[in-house]
C-alpha cells in the first residue's frame, strides 16, 4: 500500500522487468536473479497483471492467452486446436466460463484480468503481481477475483497485491508492506495493524511548513457547482469557491477531480447538474466560454494540454488573449512583447529570449509561463491541477506565494493537488474526492493529513463474507 | 527582478545561424541552381517572359498551393483540389454549354467548389474521420463526378472567355499576377494576424489550443471551405486557359500542391511552413519542370524526379525541422 506516487507501481514494474533497477538485487527462491525484460520475467515465472490489462483486441481470447510463449519462427504454423484446447483447459482451471475463441474486444475488465491470470497460470507463474486490479471491478468481480486468488495462494504461488483500499487488503492479504516517497516503511502481519496505523505509514513524512498563505479577504461566491454528474467519472459533485479562498480537492489518483475540472472547464462538459458564476446560472460547453466567463485553467499535463513547444515563449504566454495583443485582428508586436516581457518579470521566468521555443525551457519555467497565459486573462476564477508537478523544490515555494498571492487579490482558486502538505499549506478549505463522489468538506482547522486520506481512501465494503 | 538579462538557460543560436537552416533557404538555393542549370540547357531560360509563360501553366495549381500549405500548417491535410477543380470547371462548362447565362455559370462552378469543401469539412471537423482518408475518397469521388457529367468529350467554351493567361498586367500574365497578390495577402494574414497564429498554433497542438480558447474546428473548417472555393476558381481559370474543359482537367494537380508545399518546407505534420516557403517552391517547380522539357526528358522520367523531389523535400525538412528543435 502506499499514497499517489510513493512507488508501487514502478517497483512492481522492476520485478516484472518493465524498468530495470539502476541498484540492488531482486531474489527469487533464495537465489538472485536478473530480470532483465518481461520475457525473462515470464521465464522466472513472475507474472504482472495490470490495472488495465494490456491485450490485443481484435486477437481471440486464446491467441491472446499464447502471446509471448511461441518461440518459433516467423512462419511455422499456428497449432490452433492445440491452442484453443489448452485455453479451454486453464479457463476450467480458474472456474471462470469465457468463450476462448471470442476476440478480448468487448470482454469486460473483470474477465479480461481473469485472461491475464489464466497468462500467468500458463507460464506456470509462481510470483503473480496484481497492480491496483480492483479499482475498475464491480463488488461482485471483487469477490470472484478474491476467490481465484485465494486459490492461487493455496496452490502454493505468491501474490502481491497493490491497492489502496483497506478492506481489500485486510479480506486478502497476510502481510502488508507500505510505501512512502519511493521508500518501504514498514512490513507488518496485517493483523498486527489498525487501519488508522496504515494511514499513519502511508503519510507520516516529516511535515514540512512551506510558506504561511498571505490571508485573504474571503468574498461573495465566484464559482458555484451543483450535482454535476459525468456518469462513469463522477456523481454529484456540488461546492462553491468564494473570492479570495484557496478551495484544495484532494483524493487518489483516478478520483475523478480532473474529470470536474475538465467538466467546469468546458472542455468534457457535465451531462448533468448546474454551474454558476458570480452568482449567475451558466452552461460551458467549450473552453472559449469558460475564458469568456472568466474561467482559467492550468492543466495537469503541460505537455499534451499546455505548451505549444515549438513555438515562441511569446506567443505561448499571450495564446489566451488573442483579443488584447490584436485588437484589429493584425499583431500588435510591440503590445505583444511588452505583456510578454511584463509577465516574464512578475513571474521571473527564466529565458534566454521571448522569441526561443518555449519546449527549451525547464518544466518549472514552462509552467510559470501557462499560469502567466492564463494571468493575461485576468481571471476571476483559478482552476490548477497539480501545478507543482514535476518541478523542483525551489519553484514550488515561488508557485506557492504566488497562488497566496493570487488569492490575495480577490481570485477565487480551485486547487487539485495530489500532495497533501500542499493542500494543507495553501488552502482555505479542502474538498476531497473519492471515486466519483465527493466525500469531505474539510475547513483548515481541521484539515490534517489523516483526515484528507481517510476521506480519499474507498471504504466501499465490497465484499460482505468473502472473507471466509 | 529582471531575469532576461541573467543566466540564460540555454545559449541564443545567432540570428545568421537559424537564418541559414530555415528550410526557405533550402528552397531558394536550390531554384539558384535550378535556374543556373536550365540556362545550361538552353538561352530560353534567361528570358524573364519565358519563365513567366511556363508558370503560367502552374498558376492554377501554384495558387491552390497557397491555401493548402495553410490547410497542411494546421495539421491537415486536402487531396481533392485538382479533382475539385475539374469537377467545378466541368460544372461551369457544362451549365454555360447548355445555354445558361455565364455569369450563372461561373456561380454554379464556384458552389460547386464551395460545396465539395464543405463536405470535406464536415467528414473532417463534425465526423472526427482523417483528412488524408477523407479526401483520398473525394478526390476519387469529385473527378468520377466530372466524367459522370462530361463524358469523354472537351466542352468548349466562348470565345471571347479564352485566354485568362493572354492578358498582361505590367508585362505579368493574369493568373501570375493573382499568385503573386494572393501570395502577399496570405503571407499577411499567416505571419501578421490571430487567424494565421492560431493556425500554427492548432497545427503544434490541437489540444493545447482547445484549452487556450482558440476555436480549433472553427478554423479547420473555414480552411477547407476556403481551399474549395479557391480550387473551384482555379479550375475555371484552367478552362479559360485551355479554351474547353474535360473531366481529366488538372489531373494528378494534388501531387505538384503537395510538391510545391513540401518544397517549401512546410511540415507535413503541422504547426510549421512559410507562405514564402510555398511561394518560391512554385517557382522552383516551375524551373525544373519546364527544365526537364527543355532537354527532351521523356515524361514518365519527368515523374519519377518529381516524385523523388517530393521525397527528398520531406527527407530534408524533417531533418532541418529535428535539428533546430529537439
Amino acid at each position: 500500500m502506499g499514497e499517489n506516487g510513493a512507488g508501487k507501481s514502478t517497483f512492481a514494474k522492476i520485478l516484472a522487468g518493465v524498468h530495470r533497477p539502476t541498484r540492488g538485487t531482486i531474489t527469487l527462491n533464495g537465489k538472485p536473479v536478473d530480470v532483465t525484460s518481461p520475457i525473462a520475467a515470464q521465464k522466472l515465472g513472475i507474472t504482472l497483471i495490470h490495472q488495465e490489462p494490456i491485450s490485443f483486441p481484435d486477437l481471440s481470447v486464446a491467441e491472446n492467452l499464447v502471446l509471448g510463449k511461441a518461440d518459433d519462427g516467423w512462419f511455422s504454423r499456428v497449432p490452433w486446436a492445440q491452442m484453443t484446447r489448452e485455453a479451454k483447459a486453464l479457463m476450467d482451471l480458474l472456474g471462470v466460463k469465457i468463450d476462448v475463441t471470442r476476440p478480448m474486444r468487448g470482454l469486460s475488465i473483470a474477465d479480461q484480468q481473469m485472461v491475464e491470470i489464466a497468462r500467468a497460470l500458463a507460464s506456470d507463474s509462481r510470483l503473480i503481481i496484481m497492480d491496483e486490479p480492483t479499482a475498475p471491478l464491480t463488488p461482485r468481480e471483487v469477490e470472484t477475483l478474491f476467490v481465484i486468488a485465494r486459490r492461487l495462494r493455496d496452490e502454493g504461488r505468491t501474490i502481491i497485491f497493490i491497492s489502496h483500499r483497506l478492506e481489500e487488503v485486510r479480506a486478502l492479504c497476510d502481510r502488508v508492506t507500505i510505501f512512502r516517497d519511493g521508500n518501504k516503511i514498514a512490513t507488518e502481519a496485517i493483523a498486527n495493524l489498525s487501519d488508522a496505523d496504515i494511514i499513519r505509514l502511508m503519510i507520516g513524512r516529516p511535515f514540512k511548513e512551506y510558506m504561511h498563505k498571505a490571508r485573504a479577504e474571503i468574498g461573495a461566491v465566484a464559482l458555484k457547482v451543483e450535482r454535476l454528474s459525468v456518469p462513469g467519472l463522477f456523481q454529484d459533485i456540488s461546492f462553491e469557491v468564494r473570492k479570495g479562498e484557496i478551495v484544495g480537492l484532494g483524493g487518489l489518483v483516478g478520483a475523478g477531480r480532473t474529470d470536474v475540472a475538465r467538466a467546469l472547464f468546458g472542455v468534457a462538459p457535465a451531462a448533468s447538474g448546474t454551474l454558476w458564476v458570480d452568482g449567475k446560472t451558466v452552461s460551458i460547453n467549450d473552453p472559449s466560454e469558460a475564458i469568456a466567463l472568466g474561467l482559467a485553467f492550468v492543466p495537469e499535463d503541460r505537455a499534451v494540454a499546455g505548451i505549444f513547444r515549438t513555438l515562441s515563449v511569446e506567443e505561448n504566454i499571450t495564446a489566451a488573449v488573442p483579443k488584447q495583443i490584436a485588437p484589429s485582428g493584425f499583431i500588435r508586436r510591440a503590445i505583444e512583447r511588452a505583456m510578454a516581457n511584463d509577465s516574464v518579470r512578475r513571474l521571473s521566468i527564466r529565458l534566454a529570449s521571448l522569441r526561443q521555443p518555449i519546449g527549451e525551457l525547464s518544466g518549472g519555467n514552462q509552467q510559470k509561463a501557462i499560469l502567466a497565459r492564463w494571468l493575461l486573462t485576468d481571471p476571476s476564477v483559478l482552476i490548477l491541477d497539480e501545478p507543482t508537478r514535476g518541478i523542483d523544490i525551489g519553484v514550488k515555494a515561488e508557485f506557492y506565494d504566488m497562488i497566496g498571492e493570487l488569492a490575495a487579490s480577490g481570485r477565487a482558486i480551485l486547487l487539485i493537488s495530489s500532495e497533501l502538505p500542499e493542500l494543507l499549506a495553501l488552502c482555505d478549505r479542502v474538498l476531497v474526492m473519492s471515486e466519483g463522489r465527493l466525500t469531505a468538506d474539510i475547513p483548515r482547522a481541521e484539515a490534517t493529513q489523516e483526515s484528507i486520506m481517510n476521506a480519499a481512501v474507498p471504504r466501499r465494503v465490497a465484499f460482505e463474507g468473502a472473507a471466509a | 527582478m529582471s531575469t532576461l538579462d541573467t543566466t540564460p538557460s540555454t545559449p541564443v543560436t545567432p540570428r545568421w545561424q537559424t537564418l541559414l537552416i530555415r528550410p526557405e533557404t533550402m528552397t531558394f538555393l536550390l531554384l539558384v541552381v535550378g535556374i543556373f542549370a536550365g540556362s545550361q540547357l538552353s538561352p530560353f531560360f534567361l528570358d524573364i517572359n519565358y519563365i513567366l509563360k511556363s508558370f503560367t501553366l502552374y498558376s492554377e495549381l501554384a495558387i491552390v498551393a497557397l491555401i493548402l500549405t495553410m490547410v497542411i500548417i494546421a495539421g491537415e491535410i486536402d487531396l481533392s483540389p485538382a479533382a475539385n477543380m475539374a469537377l467545378s470547371a466541368c460544372l461551369f462548362a457544362w451549365a454555360q454549354a447548355s445555354g445558361i447565362p455565364m455569369p450563372v455559370a461561373i456561380g454554379i462552378g464556384l458552389a460547386a467548389g464551395l460545396l465539395m469543401g464543405l463536405l470535406n469539412a464536415w467528414m473532417v471537423i463534425s465526423l472526427q474521420l482523417p483528412s488524408i482518408i477523407v479526401t483520398i475518397g473525394t478526390l476519387t469521388l469529385y473527378r468520377g463526378l466530372a466524367q459522370v457529367i462530361a463524358g469523354d468529350k472537351s466542352i468548349r467554351v466562348p470565345e471571347w472567355f479564352i485566354g485568362v493567361d493572354k492578358i498582361m498586367i505590367l508585362g505579368i500574365p493574369l493568373p501570375v499576377v493573382l499568385f503573386i497578390v494572393l501570395a502577399l495577402v496570405l503571407a499577411v494574414i499567416l505571419g501578421g494576424t490571430i487567424f494565421g497564429r492560431q493556425i500554427y498554433q492548432i497545427g503544434t497542438n490541437e489540444t493545447a489550443a482547445r484549452y487556450a480558447g482558440i476555436r480549433s474546428a472553427r478554423i479547420k473548417f473555414s480552411l477547407f471551405l476556403l481551399i474549395g472555393f479557391v480550387a473551384s476558381v482555379a479550375g475555371i481559370m484552367t478552362a479559360s486557359r485551355l479554351g474547353s474543359v474535360r473531366y481529366d482537367l488538372a489531373l494528378g494537380g494534388e501531387l505538384q500542391m503537395v510538391l510545391m508545399a513540401m518544397l517549401g518546407g512546410t511540415y507535413i505534420f503541422g504547426g510549421r511552413g512559410t507562405i514564402l516557403g510555398t511561394f518560391l517552391a512554385a517557382w522552383l517547380l516551375v524551373v525544373v519542370s519546364t527544365g526537364m522539357i527543355v532537354a527532351n526528358v521523356l515524361p514518365a522520367v519527368q515523374l519519377v524526379v518529381l516524385g523523388g523531389l517530393l521525397i527528398v523535400a520531406i527527407i530534408a525538412t524533417n531533418l532541418i525541422y529535428s535539428r533546430t528543435q529537439r
